[in-house]
């Protein structure tokens, strides 16, 4: 038992490359072979997952699970991973989005092997940045996770993904440019890339370069560190390179791009950027905050705006990705304030944002995938009263819809009010903001369902239009049943999150 | 006594020349058996040479010494360290990987063979050698097979002008250095030529300080830097594919290894007081590199200038004289030369079925040469400095050690990275995918030769990216000599 | 007494073997018919081969050097090695003069080359001034009917008249500066005049002058610039084995004479304004000339003899660079660096005339497509045209590094420098040849290379030799040595 459980983060890990590589060695041809191959491998780390939460101790300090193994010593930077509250949902959202991404790109005909082969890479490199414990190897996954991101969608994605799929690798490695070097100053200022071993000394360490004080140097590297963040998030005005990417991707990376890779920007912020930089946090949460509600307003009303169903559901992205950064920036702010009240129920609503986002995100997405590959058409316009012709589609898509918008008794709602209970305290006129952008929410997301579902049926989908098919809605429920059960009994993942929380401050 | 292991690696290419220059021309087989043979036993043996070498005892290893002429202090030295073993390896691999890219040479194959294989001998012997006299003589040794081949087997437009562009100028650069070394030599008082010795002669600082440069700089020319580069570029294109392979993968790493072992570890004064030109020559080299490199239409021109941008970093390595960039320089020559081995093979790959090199011209071709394309795709992420793979983990000391030396530095060079990001997908995309040009309907796929080559070359690199320890431990001894003799300041 | 004889007479063994050997083949010529002449190359050879034996076995000095004959000669390892070069330079170009038409049933020509040879092995002793003259006549003589040899062919004859009226001239200069050397000092003696100069009691002026005068007349027969003149022409114009004969003995007869010569007269001395730094002087700016004259004009050379006449005018400059730092270093790599360029010369002039007599031309052009007609030749002319460049693993890498490194020692870097950045002109048009035996093709790819084999043996040794000398160095560098240290 002992290499297993001792080893069960490692596993998790290392798994889908190993399965992508035991691939490679198979003929294209048997493009069915792929499908159900990296389906069945991607859904063992997914119970590897649920044992793992099994075993979880939600009332233990510190990291579970550690695992270190000398990497690149010559540097002292080490292979350590570890869980907490706050990484484990995301390691659980990310086991369970790929599979389901997966069964969704069935429908996907042109090399599938080099597609499935992709995302496992994907998975891995995902989950890196959500395990890892040395800052080093954090930049090796946070990057690595960009390549497989990249030729999906330039290979599989729609009209202008050459585009979008450039700009998506240059605009994020632009970003990331900044947070390698200042994990490179770290490195050579302190001589260690641990995480936990940083926490302590990093933020009252002295440093000084090129005749700069130690505030101007720790504030640049604050900056670089947010920036890079920023930029996955997104954070507006960072966020350019989302809707083109989002809507030119295929739909099983759209999922995983909506629904995992922003997170881990989001994630970048809780597990490095407060820890390392209270002070600058605190200092600049204001801005951050701004920014946030920005993201929450702005984003809404450019949904509103859209006529291209999927990039109407990308603005929606930017939108609910605000309320993440709304959060943190509050737990930023009050944690300085020393009200760890305040900042722990901030960073819950945080977190269970972000899972719940990535369920609500990578539904919508999904959905609009089914449509279009039955009218291969996103334009919003072209649609109408598909209500009668597709029943049981239509009543998946208004409940994940109504799930993203925040209903009550479902998901987002807990974790929006979570957040805006957070945030109230400590950042008022920015909350009331965001609650304006909670209505425009409410606006896009309801005109988007009429012009899809509603009014008049339109006669060019008369008649030969397939409803929502088995395979589907095998993607599609266990998403719905989650926000459901997010929704009416929160517990048992705000639990973990919130003792995480409670833990740190 | 001990088995000669060095003195074998570094004659077997000779005398492997040598005989295939007996054999009848037309024996095509005899002559590529052989080439094969010979780079087969190299690569074995520069394997067990790693695997041999003992790290935590460090130090010169392997050890031959005989006199060869004692009245000048000269002897015949070999010893490898933690630096030079990663390098014999790196020659090995091109060599074998070159002798296979090459299987289907159609003219005159005994006389390339051969010359490829002089050629071998010459860098390993410089890799290999412990006296400063025997340095030169491989080092010179590898100007006639080089222009030889170019001239030869090159580019049909453009080799003759290629081919003596490189050759003077490397000629005179190498001139330059052993000008240096002679005033080493006369100046150490010692009489004689071995490093060792020379390493503990401590010389007066006036005295390195004028001879640094010309000693430093000389070699620095065949490593590639600015302003001083212009030979790579026009050489390594105008060569057949083998020879881009060697010249830009092993060459230029001959050059730099030289600048070390001669000019900073003899010198280590003079290299402090004048750190701060190779520092700002070696960011020009990044940055001015990737840039010449992004505007190319001919896709050769284009890994030219790569290999030009990335000697940037190695000489940014030693120049911030520290134990992380060092490290990172030790481990950059050895990644780079993998890499652009690799490219140039591709590169070669793709000129010899479309005849073109033109960008605009070609189009996807991963329909046509899939391996050819996904060893492409690992060698571009490789240079952008993707973690994952062997690019990074030298890119990364480099960095740390820029960071100690000269923020500015790393600041300015970290640009390199996303400028050659760009170009690298946006030469994968032109030249892989897209549509397919009418003329290149008819493109066959890469021999089996072809992708044995590739295959060991992209392992290597993953490999290294995945575990750099691997070659990291090895580096780090050299770099503790290296650093105590500059510690004695 | 007898015994003082005895030795005399052993020291110069040797010389009498040549008289000897000369004899013979004169009467070889008279008494053998037509074919059987054709051995008469081979028998030179080995009388040559066999004179070295005698050479090594009986006068080889032991005790050190000793002056003989009444002072004329001196006896030391500088007169040993240098024999033995010169030697060995007429066994192979007699083997090369053999096979080439009205070359080799002359038993007069190889004649002349012994007693030219005689000649040059009194230049290398010679420790007296009248001798030393009449060593160079000798020598000289002998070339000038040997540079003419070919009657009927109007360069040849003209190459000879030219070589005869510069070669006059430069001799009577030097014997002019020869007798200001005995008017200011009262003697012939090389050694005491040596010592004479020393005391200071020769104004510097006039030493200074004799320098110049003497310099001519050296400077003529080891064709450094501005005596080169006549070296373009008489190459081209000359059968071919003498132009190899006459770059390569004829000129380290020359540095023989110019370094014993030098060496006794002016030591190297601390003080200064001092004559052997007025020397220095004058001698590094000759090779500075040299070097770039013989270089420069090289470039521009289409006819491949004239490009080895200059490229041996730039040669003659490197070796001056040696003489120039005046040290036992800079002798020493002086006197390697003839026995590398001895072979190198000899091979290369070797092979002009094989493809001359194949292709019937000596245009650079003509040599197009050489590596598919003969690929053994082309590798002999490309180890010989590396060499000449400095390349290892050949000999001339091992001269070039010393001679430069002799120039660093005695802190004339600025020569060493000249003299890289003049190794690199020169690599350019040695590789542009390179180029053209390689690259270029012609329609008579197909037609092998004849070779006899006196041609076969000749070339072999002298390209084995370059090899040797460029990778086992330690005894020929000690012969060397010894032979400079002899000088000293």
């Amino acid at each position: 038992m002992a290499p297993y459980s001792g080893h069960l983060l490692t596993l998790i890990l290392f798994l889908p490359t190993l399965a992508a590589l035991l691939l490679l060695f198979f003929p294209a041809r048997w493009a069915s072979f792929f499908r159900w191959a990296a389906l069945i491998a991607s859904l063992v780390p997914f119970l590897l997952t649920l044992s793992l939460w099994l075993q979880f101790v939600p009332d233990q300090t510190g990291f579970q699970f550690v695992e270190k193994v000398d990497w690149y010593a010559a540097l002292r930077s080490t292979y350590v991973v570890g869980v907490d509250g706050i990484s484990l949902p995301m390691i659980i959202l990310t086991t369970l989005l790929i599979p389901l991404a997966i069964l969704a790109s069935f429908s996907i005909k042109e090399r599938v092997k080099a597609f499935m082969i992709l995302f496992l890479l994907l998975e891995t490199g995902m989950l890196g940045v959500f395990m890892t414990l040395d800052l080093l190897m954090f930049f090796v996954f946070w990057e690595v996770g960009l390549v497989p991101m990249y030729f999906l969608i330039a290979q599989w994605g729609s009209s202008n993904r050459n585009y979008a799929s450039l700009k998506f690798i240059l605009y994020t490695m632009g970003g990331s440019l900044g947070l390698l070097l200042a994990i490179q100053m770290i490195g050579v200022v302190t001589g260690t890339f641990d995480m936990q071993t940083l926490f302590q000394t990093w933020p009252t360490a002295k440093v000084t370069f090129l005749g700069l004080g130690t505030p101007t140097i720790k504030a640049i590297a604050f900056w670089a560190f947010v920036v890079a963040f920023a930029i996955k998030v997104p954070i507006w005005p960072f966020h350019t390179w989302l809707p083109d990417a989002h809507t030119e991707a295929p739909t099983g990376g759209s999922m995983i791009l909506a629904g995992v890779l922003l997170k881990l920007g989001a994630y970048g912020f809780l597990r490095l950027v407060l820890p390392l930089y209270p002070v600058e946090s605190a200092r600049y949460a204001g801005i951050l905050a701004g920014l946030a509600v920005a993201a929450i307003i702005l984003g809404a009303l450019a949904a509103w705006g859209q006529t291209d169903f999927k990039r109407l559901v990308a603005y929606s992205s930017i939108n609910h990705m605000g309320f993440v950064v709304l959060g943190i920036a509050a737990a930023a702010w009050a944690a300085n304030l020393k009200d760890t009240t305040t900042a722990a129920i901030a960073v819950n609503g945080a977190v269970l944002q972000m899972f719940n986002h990535g369920l609500s995100a990578a539904g919508m997405f999904f959905l609009v995938g089914v449509i279009y590959e039955r009218t291969h058409t996103r334009n919003l316009t072209e649609y109408g009263g598909l209500y009668a012709r597709l029943p049981i589609y239509g009543s998946i898509l208004v409940f994940t819809a109504l799930g993203s918008l925040g209903l009550p008794g479902l998901g987002g709602f807990v974790s929006e009010f979570l957040v805006v209970r957070g945030a109230w305290p400590v950042f008022s006129f920015a909350t009331g903001l965001a609650m304006i952008g909670l209505f425009f929410t409410g606006a896009y997301v309801l005109k988007a369902l009429k012009q899809v579902l509603h009014g008049p049926v339109n006669k060019h989908w008369q008649g030969n239009i397939a409803e929502i098919n088995l395979r589907e809605i095998v993607v599609i429920a266990p998403l719905m049943v989650l926000m459901l059960v997010i929704g009416l009994w929160p517990t048992f993942l705000l639990d973990m999150i919130n003792r995480a929380a409670m833990l740190w401050y | 006594m001990q088995f000669p292991l060095l003195s074998v690696i570094i004659f077997i290419p000779l005398l492997a020349g040598l005989a295939i220059l007996l054999f009848p021309a037309e024996r095509r087989e005899w002559i590529r058996g052989t080439a094969l043979g010979a780079a087969s036993l190299t690569i074995l043996l520069s394997f067990i040479l790693y695997l041999s070498y003992d790290s935590p005892v460090a130090g010169y290893q392997f050890v031959e010494e005989l006199p060869w002429v004692p009245s000048l202090g000269i002897s015949y030295h070999m010893g490898v360290d933690g630096i030079s073993v990663p390098l014999v390896l790196l020659a090995g691999i091109v060599l074998f990987c070159g002798v296979l890219i090459s299987w289907n040479v159609e003219e005159r194959p005994r006389e390339f063979f051969a010359f490829l294989l002089f050629l071998a001998t010459s860098v390993f012997g410089v890799f290999c050698s412990l006296d400063l006299f025997q340095l030169f003589f491989f080092f010179e040794l590898a100007v006639f097979p080089k222009y030889l081949m170019i001239i030869n087997w090159g580019y049909p437009k453009t080799r003759e002008y290629g081919g003596m562009k490189l050759t003077l100028y490397l000629f005179i650069g190498s001139m330059i250095s052993l000008l240096g070394a002679l005033a080493i030599y006369f100046g150490s008082g010692a009489h004689t030529f071995d490093l060792m010795a020379l390493e503990k002669a401590g010389f007066s600082i006036e005295f390195q300080r004028m001879w640094f440069p010309v000693v430093f700089f000389g070699f620095a020319v065949l490593g590639g830097i600015f302003p001083f580069h212009s030979w790579a570029p026009d050489g390594h294109v105008a060569a057949p594919t083998a020879i881009s392979m060697i010249l830009a993968g092993v060459e230029m790493k001959v050059g730099a290894f030289a600048a070390l072992r001669v000019a900073i570890m003899l010198l280590p004064q003079g290299a402090q007081y004048w750190a701060w030109l190779i520092l700002g020559l070696g960011t020009v080299n990044v940055v001015y590199g990737a840039l010449i490199a992004m505007v190319q239409t001919d896709f050769k021109y284009v890994i030219g200038f790569s290999s030009v941008s990335h000697m940037g970093l190695v000489l940014i390595g030693f120049a911030t004289l520290s134990k992380e960039g060092l490290l990172g320089a030790g481990m950059q020559m050895f990644s780079h030369g993998v890499m652009t081995a690799l490219f140039f093979s591709i590169v070669g790959m793709v000129y010899d079925r479309a005849h073109t090199r033109d960008i605009p011209k070609l189009g996807g071709l991963f329909q046509k040469m899939p391996w050819a394309a996904i060893g492409f795709i690992v060698g571009g992420l490789v240079s952008m400095g993707m973690p994952g793979f062997s690019g990074f983990v030298a890119e990364f000391p480099v960095f740390m050690g820029a960071w100690r030396a000269a923020p500015w530095v790393a600041i300015i060079a970290i640009l390199g990275i996303l400028i050659t990001a760009a170009y690298i997908f946006l030469v994968i995309r032109r030249v892989f995918f897209g549509e397919t040009p009418s003329e290149l309907l008819r493109v066959e796929d890469i021999t089996v030769m072809d992708k044995i080559a590739i295959g060991l070359l992209v392992a290597t690199m993953v490999g290294l990216g995945v575990f750099p320890s691997l070659l990291s431990t090895m580096v780090q001894t050299g770099v503790n000599h290296v650093l105590s003799l500059l510690g004695g300041a | 007494m007898s015994g003082d004889n005895t030795n005399m007479i052993l020291a110069i063994l040797p010389e009498i073997s040549l008289l000897v050997l000369t004899a013979v083949v004169m009467v070889l010529d008279l008494v053998w018919c037509s074919e059987r002449r054709r051995l008469l190359g081979w028998i030179t050879a080995a009388g040559a081969l066999v004179i070295i034996g005698v050479s090594v076995a009986f006068s080889r000095p032991v005790n050190g050097p000793v002056l003989i004959w009444g002072g004329m000669l001196r006896f030391d390892d500088s007169t040993f090695i240098f024999r033995m070069i010169f030697l060995a330079g007429a066994a192979l170009t007699a083997l090369f003069a053999s096979e080439t038409e009205n070359l080799t049933h002359h038993g007069e020509f190889y004649a002349l080359m012994l007693v030219s040879t005689l000649g040059m092995d009194l230049m290398a002793s010679a420790a007296d001034l009248i001798m030393l003259y009449l060593a160079v006549e000798t020598t000289s003589i002998a070339l000038y009917v040997m540079a003419g040899f070919f009657t009927h062919d109007q360069k040849s004859v003209e190459s000879g008249l030219k070589y005869i009226l510069f070669g006059a001239m430069t001799s009577a200069v030097m014997l002019y500066g020869f007798s200001l050397l005995y008017g200011f000092t009262g003697t012939t003696q090389i050694y005491q005049l040596g010592n004479l100069l020393l005391t200071g009691k020769v104004p510097l002026f006039a030493q200074v002058m004799a320098i110049m005068l003497v310099l001519v007349g050296f400077g003529f027969k080891i064709s450094a610039v501005p005596f080169h003149f006549w070296a373009p022409d008489v190459y081209e114009g000359s059968p071919t084995p003498v132009a190899g004969f006459l770059s390569t003995t004829s000129k380290a007869a020359g540095f023989a004479v110019l370094l014993r010569v030098m060496i006794a007269m002016f030591p190297p001395q601390a003080v200064s304004p001092s004559p052997s730094q007025a020397f220095t002087v004058i001698v590094a700016t000759l090779a500075v000339v040299s070097m770039f004259v013989g270089n420069l004009l090289a470039l521009a050379q289409r006819n491949i003899k004239r490009l080895l006449a200059y490229s041996s005018i730039a040669q003659a400059g490197y070796i001056l660079i040696g003489v120039a730092a005046n040290s036992a270093l800079g002798t020493s790599s002086a006197v390697y660096y003839l026995m590398a360029y001895l072979l190198t010369n000899l091979a290369a002039f070797g092979i002009v005339t094989i493809v001359g007599k194949t292709v019937g031309s000596d245009e650079l052009s003509a040599y197009a497509g050489l590596s598919r007609r003969s690929p053994g030749l082309a590798l002999a002319l490309l180890v010989c045209l590396l060499s000449l460049g400095g390349i290892p693993p050949f000999a001339g890498f091992f001269a070039k590094v010393w001679v430069f490194g002799a120039a660093v020692q005695s802190g004339l870097v600025w020569l060493a420098l000249l003299g890289f950045i003049n190794s690199m002109i020169a690599l350019y048009y040695y590789l542009v040849v390179l180029k053209v035996v390689y690259l270029y093709r012609s329609e008579e790819d197909s037609k092998p290379v004849a070779m006899p084999v006196t041609w076969k043996v000749a070339l072999i040794v002298c390209i084995a030799g370059v090899v040797v000398l460029g990778t086992i160095f330690s005894p020929w560098y000690g012969a060397a040595s010894s032979a400079a240290a002899a000088l000293f």
